[in-house]
C-alpha cells in the first residue's frame, strides 16, 4: 500500500472551522495547546458565515425583562422538554458573555439609543433576544473569530477532508484526512480531537444547506465508535424561496418575520391564525412549517407552491437597512422588490438538532479524546432549534469543547495509533477510482436526495420510513460501486463520493430513529402518530455502531433538578 | 427547452483550454446553476468552488464574459443569448484546476494587518451613527474579486508590495473602529502599498456587496496617510499638540 | 463536448473577453478632456478679449497685472496653476486620466501595455498627488474670486442688471463650488478623518459636516464634468462677446 501521507501533530485537532470549530481553538489555544483547525472549505466559508438573523442571548437591552430563566425556558419548551436541561442551562447563562466577547474582539452589532447591543424578536423568544448585525450576523461572527485566529497563531488546514478518525483502543488519537486540491493524503496525530463539522442537509433535495453539510463528523464519530442522539429530529426551515427553480431552499431568514413579515396564503388569508393565534409568524420553526406545508397540500398555495410572505408594509428604507441581503437576494434571482410586494417562500431542510452524543459541561463524546460542539452535536435544542439559539450554542460549547479539549490533551499521553488503519482508509477513499460501475456520485446523490425528500421529510409514516430504509441499502450498493473519471486534482466527483457514504450513515440513522418515535414532537411529525406520547418524552434515541452494523437504542432523559422544574413551570401562560 | 453554451475553462496550472458544453436553461437559472448542471451530468471531475448559492460566502467567483463576477449571482438570462458563455478562472491567481485557483496569498496578506485593539479604558457603548460607516467595510465577503480585477495585481504583479483592495477595506474597517486604538497609516504605506493604488475604482465595479471601496476606504485611508507623512502642517500642528 | 481550443487571452494591450464596448468610456474622456486642454491652453496664452463690461473669463481670474508692469505674458498663466493643479490632483480626475492617457488600465478586465515597472503614486511625479488638500485651500480662495465676479456681473456700469453673461458666469461659480465642495480631501477634514464621531469634540456638528460632504462627495464626478464644461464656456461665452462675435442679451 502507499505510505504518501504527510503527518502532523497537535494537541488539540479541531475538525471544522465554523463558529463552533474557531471558538473551540481560540479557547484551546489560549490553555497553552498547540491547535490545527481543518476545513473543506477556504476558511470564512463555513455554514456560519451564511446565518442571517442574529444570536439569541438574555442581555436585556431592549426588553429588560429578559433573564437567562427565561431564555432557558424557551429553549426548553422550544425544544419539547427533549433538550438536554444542562446544556440549555450553560447556554442560557453563558451566552450573554459570549457575545461581549466578541464584541471585544471587534464585532460590530447593531446598536440600541443608549449605545448597546441592539437586539430583536424572534419565533419562540419570550423577549426581543437576537443580537444582530442587519441580516449578516453569521458573516460578522465568523470574520471576527477567524481574524483572532489567525492572529493568535492557529494552524489552518484549508481545503481538507477528514474521512477517518484514528483510534487507539477506544481512544481517538488522530485523523486521516485528503487535501482537496492535489489529493494528497495527511495524516493527524492529535491528544484530542473536536468535531465541529456541522448539519446534515445535503441528504435533503430542497435545503438552505451547501455541499459541505453531509454529515460528516457524525458518521466520522459513528465510526469510531460514538453515540449519536436525537437523530429524527431535523428542522425544516418554514421559509426557503421557492421560485425561480435553482434557488429553490435558499434560506428566507426568520428576521423578515422579526421585523413584522406576515405570512398569507393564495386567497390572502393570514393562515396563521388557525395554527397559532397567540404566537402568529413568531410561533416555533415546526409549528410554521407545518403551517405552510398543509396550505399548500390543502391547495391553497400559491403559484410556485408555497405561501407569502410579505414586509412590503414596512418602510421600504427601513426594510433595506434591516434586511439588506434579503432586498438584494430576490431583487437579483427571482426579480422581486419586497419593499413592493410579497415573496414566495417553502419550508426548506435547515439544521439538525441530533447529533454526536455529550456531555453538557465538557462537550466530550461517549469515547475519550473525542469532543463535539456546535451543529454536530446533539443535546441542547431537543426536538426543535428556537431561531437564533445556534449561533449562541456555537460559542458557548465551542468554548466549552475548546477547554475541556485542551486539559484532556494536558492529561493525555501522546499520539499513538495502528497504521493498517491509515492503509485501509487509503484504500477505501481510492476505491472509486479502480471501481467498474459506470455510474457517477452525482446521480446516486440525486436519488439520495429524492428518497429523503420524498420519504423523510415534515411529514412521515411508517410506510414511507420503512420504504426509505429499503431505498437506502439500494443506495448504499450503488455508492459502493460508483466511479469517478479524471485524476485526484481537484476533483469534485472523487470528493462526493466520499461525501455520499457519510449522507449514507446519517440518513439511515435519521430513518431509523424516526422509524422508531412513534410520536410527533417538534420537527418530529408522524401523520400515523399525530400526538405527543408522554412515554418518549422520558427517552432519547440513540444510535451506535456494533460489530459493524448500526443499531439503535433508547436511554433515558436524566431527571431535571427542582430548581429547574420550578423555572420551567413558572408562567405557564 | 433552451439551451445555452458555456465555454468553460477546463486545466489546471500548466495549461489548458476551454471547452463547449450545452446546458439546458431553466427559468432564472445562474451560470453556477449551469456549472452545476456540467458537474452532474457531463464532466464529474469540474473543478468549481461554491458554497451557499446566494451571494453570502464569496466562494464561486470566476470571470464570466470577461468580467469578474460571482457566478451565484450571474443570471443567464442577462447575459447576451446568442453567444456562448466564457468561464474562466480568475487571472490574478494561480490556476489549480478548471475554475478553482489558489488564493491562499491573500490569507498570508491577512496576517500583516495588526488585529482590533481598543483603546485604554473604554466602556462598550457604541452609537449607531459611528457602527454605520463601518459595517459597509464589514459586509465583504471575501470573494477576491477586487484582486483579481485590480491591475496592480493582475498586470502588475505587485503581490509582494500590494496588499490589494480588500484588504484596505479591512483595515477601513479597523481604522474606523469607534473603539480602535491603534495606528496602521505607517503600515499602509511602507508595507502594503498603498501607494501603488492609483484609484483607478475597478475594485468599486465588480465589489458584490457594493462597497464604495475606492470612495470609502482607499481615499479616506490614503487622506490619513497624507495626514500623518506628507502634510507639514498636519504634521506640525501634531506635533505641538504633543501627539 | 467538443474540445474548442481556445487559448487564453495573452495580456496585451486592450486584451479582454469583454464583449461591451469598454473603450466609449476612454474615447469619451480623451476626447473632452483633450478638448478643453487644447481650448484652455490657446486662451490662456491668447492674453486678450478676457473681458467685456461686468464679466471677467473665469481663466484670468483674479486678474493680476493685467497692464504687465512686472510680468510681460499673459495674466492667465499666473494663475492657472491654481485650478489647473487642482483638478489634476482631483481623486477622480486621476481616475480618468490614468485610464484614458495612461491605460493603466484602459478598463478594468482589460490587458495593459508590456510590463513596465509599476510605482504608481508611490514614486515621482505621482507621489506629488499627495498636496491635492493644498489645492483644495487654493481652490476655495478662488471660488471666493470668482463668486465677486459673478457678484460684479450683475452691476452694469454701476446699475443693476441681468445679462445672459450674469447667468453664465453665476450658474458656472455655482457648479464649480458644487465641485470644489464635494471634495475627498475636504470630506475627510470635516469629519472623515474622526474614527469615532460620538466620542470626539464637536463630534456632531463635525458628523453633521462629513454628512454633507458624504452626500455631495457621491456626486463629484458628475459635478466634475458640469464645472469642466461650464467653465469652459463662461470662459469661451466673454471671449464671444468681448471680441464682437456675439452680442450678450440684457434680460433684465
Ligand atoms: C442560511 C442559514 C442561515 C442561518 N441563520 C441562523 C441564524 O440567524 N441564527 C442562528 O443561530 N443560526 C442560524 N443558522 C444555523 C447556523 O448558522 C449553523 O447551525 C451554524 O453556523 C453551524 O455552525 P458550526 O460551527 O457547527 O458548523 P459550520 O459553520 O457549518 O462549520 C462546519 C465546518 O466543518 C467543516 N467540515 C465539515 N466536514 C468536514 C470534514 N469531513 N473534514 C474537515 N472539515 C469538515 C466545514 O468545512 C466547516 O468549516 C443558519 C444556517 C443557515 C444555513
Ligand atoms: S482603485 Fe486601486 S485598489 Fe481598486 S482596483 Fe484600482 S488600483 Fe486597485
Ligand atoms: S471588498 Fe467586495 S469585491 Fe473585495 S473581496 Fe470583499 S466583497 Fe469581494
Ligand atoms: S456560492 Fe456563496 S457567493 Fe456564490
Ligand atoms: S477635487 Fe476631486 S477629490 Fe478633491
Amino acid at each position: 500500500m502507499t505510505t504518501n501521507y504527510e503527518t502532523r501533530e497537535h494537541d488539540v485537532l479541531v475538525i471544522g472551522a465554523g463558529g463552533a470549530g474557531l471558538r473551540a481553538s481560540l479557547e484551546a489555544l489560549a490553555q497553552g495547546a498547540s491547535v490545527g483547525v481543518i476545513c473543506k472549505s477556504l476558511l470564512g466559508k463555513a455554514h456560519t458565515v451564511m446565518a442571517e438573523g442574529g444570536i439569541a442571548a438574555a442581555m436585556a437591552h431592549v426588553d429588560s425583562a429578559d433573564n437567562w430563566k427565561t431564555h432557558f425556558r424557551d429553549t426548553m419548551r422550544g425544544g419539547k422538554l427533549l433538550n438536554n436541561w444542562r446544556m440549555a442551562q450553560l447556554h442560557a447563562q453563558e451566552s450573554p458573555e459570549r457575545v461581549r466577547e466578541l464584541e471585544q474582539w471587534g464585532a460590530l452589532f447593531d446598536r440600541t439609543e443608549k449605545g448597546d447591543i441592539l437586539q430583536r424578536a424572534f419565533g419562540g423568544h419570550t423577549f426581543k433576544r437576537l443580537c444582530h448585525v442587519g441580516d449578516r450576523t453569521g458573516l460578522e461572527m465568523i470574520r471576527t473569530l477567524q481574524d483572532r485566529g489567525v492572529q493568535q497563531g492557529i494552524d489552518v488546514y484549508m481545503e481538507c477532508t477528514v474521512t477517518r478518525l484514528l483510534t487507539d483502543g477506544g481512544r481517538v488519537t488522530g485523523a486521516f484526512a485528503y487535501w482537496r486540491e492535489a489529493g494528497r493524503f495527511i495524516v493527524f496525530k492529535a491528544k484530542a480531537i473536536v468535531i465541529a463539522t456541522g448539519g446534515i442537509g445535503k441528504a435533503w433535495r430542497i435545503t438552505s444547506n451547501s455541499w459541505e453539510y453531509t454529515g460528516d463528523g457524525m458518521a466520522l464519530a459513528y465510526e469510531a465508535g460514538a453515540e449519536l442522539m436525537d437523530m429524527e429530529f431535523v428542522q425544516f426551515h418554514p421559509t426557503g424561496m421557492v421560485w425561480p427553480p435553482g434557488v429553490q431552499g435558499i434560506l428566507v431568514t426568520e428576521a423578515v418575520r422579526g421585523e413584522g413579515g406576515i405570512l398569507r396564503n393564495k386567497a390572502g388569508e393570514r393562515f396563521m391564525e388557525k395554527y397559532d393565534p397567540k404566537r402568529m409568524e413568531l410561533s416555533t420553526r415546526d409549528v410554521v412549517a407545518r403551517s405552510i406545508y398543509t396550505e399548500v397540500k390543502e391547495g391553497r398555495g400559491t403559484e410556485h407552491g408555497g405561501a407569502y410572505l410579505d414586509i412590503s408594509h414596512k418602510a421600504a428604507e427601513y426594510v433595506k437597512k434591516k434586511l439588506p441581503s434579503m432586498y438584494h437576494q430576490f431583487k437579483e434571482l427571482a426579480d422581486v422588490d419586497i419593499t413592493k410586494g410579497p415573496m414566495e417562500v417553502g419550508p426548506t431542510c435547515h439544521y439538525m438538532m441530533g447529533g454526536i452524543r455529550v456531555e453538557a459541561e465538557t462537550a466530550q463524546s461517549t469515547i475519550s479524546g473525542l469532543f463535539a460542539a456546535g451543529e454536530a452535536a446533539a443535546g441542547l435544542h431537543g426536538s426543535n432549534r428556537l431561531g437564533g439559539n445556534s449561533l449562541s450554542d456555537l460559542l458557548v460549547f465551542g468554548r466549552r469543547a475548546g477547554l475541556a479539549a485542551a486539559e484532556y490533551a494536558k492529561r493525555a499521553s501522546a499520539s499513538s495509533f495502528d497504521n493498517s488503519q491509515i492503509d485501509q482508509a487509503e484504500k477505501e477513499l481510492l476505491a472509486p477510482f479502480s471501481n467498474s460501475g459506470t455510474e457517477s456520485p452525482y446521480a446516486v446523490q440525486r436519488d439520495l436526495q429524492e428518497v429523503m425528500q420524498n420519504l423523510v421529510g415534515i411529514y412521515r409514516t411508517k410506510e414511507d420510513l420503512e420504504k426509505a430504509l429499503v431505498e437506502l441499502g439500494k443506495l448504499k450498493v450503488r455508492t459502493a460501486k460508483a466511479s469517478v473519471e479524471g485524476s485526484r486534482l481537484f476533483n469534485p466527483g472523487w470528493h462526493l463520493s466520499y461525501d455520499l457514504k457519510a449522507m449514507l450513515i446519517v440518513s439511515e440513522a435519521v430513518t431509523l430513529s424516526a422509524l422508531a418515535r412513534t410520536e410527533s414532537r417538534g420537527a418530529h411529525s408522524r401523520i400515523d402518530y399525530p400526538n405527543v406520547d408522554p412515554v418518549w418524552e422520558k427517552k432519547h434515541n440513540i444510535i451506535v455502531r456494533e460489530s459493524g452494523a448500526m443499531k439503535r437504542r433508547e436511554s433515558p432523559l436524566e431527571a431535571m433538578p427542582e430548581d429547574l422544574q420550578q423555572i420551567l413551570a413558572e408562567d405557564r401562560s | 427547452m433552451k439551451e445555452a453554451t458555456l465555454l468553460v475553462f477546463r486545466g489546471d496550472s500548466n495549461g489548458g483550454q476551454t471547452i463547449a458544453y450545452r446546458v439546458p436553461v431553466a427559468p432564472g437559472m445562474v451560470v453556477l446553476d449551469a456549472l452545476h448542471h456540467i458537474q452532474g451530468h457531463l464532466a464529474p471531475d469540474l473543478a468549481v468552488r461554491w458554497n451557499c448559492k446566494a451571494g453570502k460566502c464569496g466562494s464561486c467567483s470566476a470571470e464570466v464574459n470577461g468580467r469578474p463576477r460571482l457566478t451565484c449571482k450571474t443570471r443567464m438570462d442577462d447575459l447576451p443569448q446568442d453567444q456562448p458563455i466564457t468561464v474562466l478562472p480568475m487571472k490574478s491567481f494561480p490556476r489549480i484546476k478548471d475554475l478553482v485557483t489558489d488564493v491562499s496569498w491573500n490569507y498570508r496578506v491577512n496576517r500583516k494587518i495588526p488585529p482590533f485593539e481598543p483603546r485604554k479604558g473604554v466602556e462598550w457603548k457604541i452609537s449607531q451613527l459611528d457602527v454605520d460607516r463601518v459595517q459597509e467595510f464589514r459586509k465583504c465577503i471575501e470573494c477576491f474579486l477586487c484582486q483579481d480585477v485590480c491591475h496592480v495585481l493582475r498586470e502588475h504583479d505587485k503581490q509582494e508590495q500590494f496588499a490589494g483592495p480588500r484588504f484596505f477595506v479591512r483595515i477601513a474597517g479597523l481604522e474606523m473602529h469607534p473603539l480602535d486604538g491603534r495606528h496602521r497609516a505607517a503600515l499602509l504605506k511602507d508595507q502594503l502599498g498603498l501607494g501603488l493604488c492609483n484609484i483607478t475604482k475597478c475594485c468599486t465595479e465588480v465589489c458584490p456587496e457594493e462597497i464604495r471601496i475606492t470612495d470609502n476606504a482607499i481615499i479616506p485611508l490614503k487622506e490619513r496617510v497624507v495626514d500623518e507623512f506628507y502634510d507639514p502642517l498636519t504634521m506640525l500642528f501634531r506635533k505641538v499638540r504633543g501627539q | 463536448m467538443a474540445g474548442v481550443p481556445t487559448s487564453l487571452p495573452e495580456s496585451r494591450l486592450g486584451s479582454t473577453l469583454r464583449g461591451d464596448a469598454w473603450w466609449m468610456e476612454i474615447l469619451a474622456v480623451v476626447i473632452v478632456l483633450g478638448g478643453f486642454g487644447a481650448y484652455a491652453t490657446l486662451r490662456a496664452f491668447e492674453n486678450a478679449y478676457y473681458f467685456w463690461g461686468p464679466y471677467l473669463s473665469p481663466f484670468y481670474s483674479p486678474l493680476i497685472d493685467p497692464q504687465h508692469h512686472w510680468w510681460p505674458f499673459s495674466p492667465a498663466l499666473l494663475i492657472l496653476v491654481g485650478p489647473l493643479g487642482f483638478r489634476a490632483t482631483c481623486y477622480y480626475y486621476r481616475k480618468a486620466y490614468y485610464r484614458a492617457f495612461f491605460f493603466d488600465p484602459p478598463a478594468c478586465a482589460v490587458g495593459e501595455s508590456a510590463r513596465r515597472n509599476y510605482r504608481g503614486e508611490t514614486a515621482f511625479p505621482f507621489i506629488l498627488q499627495n498636496v491635492h488638500r493644498y489645492f483644495f485651500y487654493l481652490a476655495v480662495l478662488f471660488i471666493a474670486f470668482l463668486w465677486r465676479d459673478a457678484f460684479r456681473s450683475f452691476f452694469f456700469e454701476g446699475r443693476f442688471g441681468v445679462g445672459v453673461g450674469t447667468l453664465v458666469l453665476t450658474l458656472n461659480v455655482s457648479l464649480l463650488s458644487l465641485y470644489t465642495f464635494s471634495c475627498h480631501s475636504l470630506r475627510h477634514l470635516a469629519g472623515g478623518k474622526l474614527d469615532c464621531f460620538s466620542c470626539a469634540t464637536f463630534g456632531r456638528p463635525r458628523f453633521a459636516a462629513w454628512r454633507v460632504s458624504t452626500f455631495l462627495n457621491e456626486r463629484h464626478m458628475l459635478f466634475a464634468w458640469c464645472s469642466l464644461v461650464s467653465v469652459g464656456f463662461a470662459d469661451f461665452y466673454v471671449r464671444m462677446v468681448a471680441c464682437g462675435t456675439f452680442r450678450d442679451l440684457r434680460l433684465l
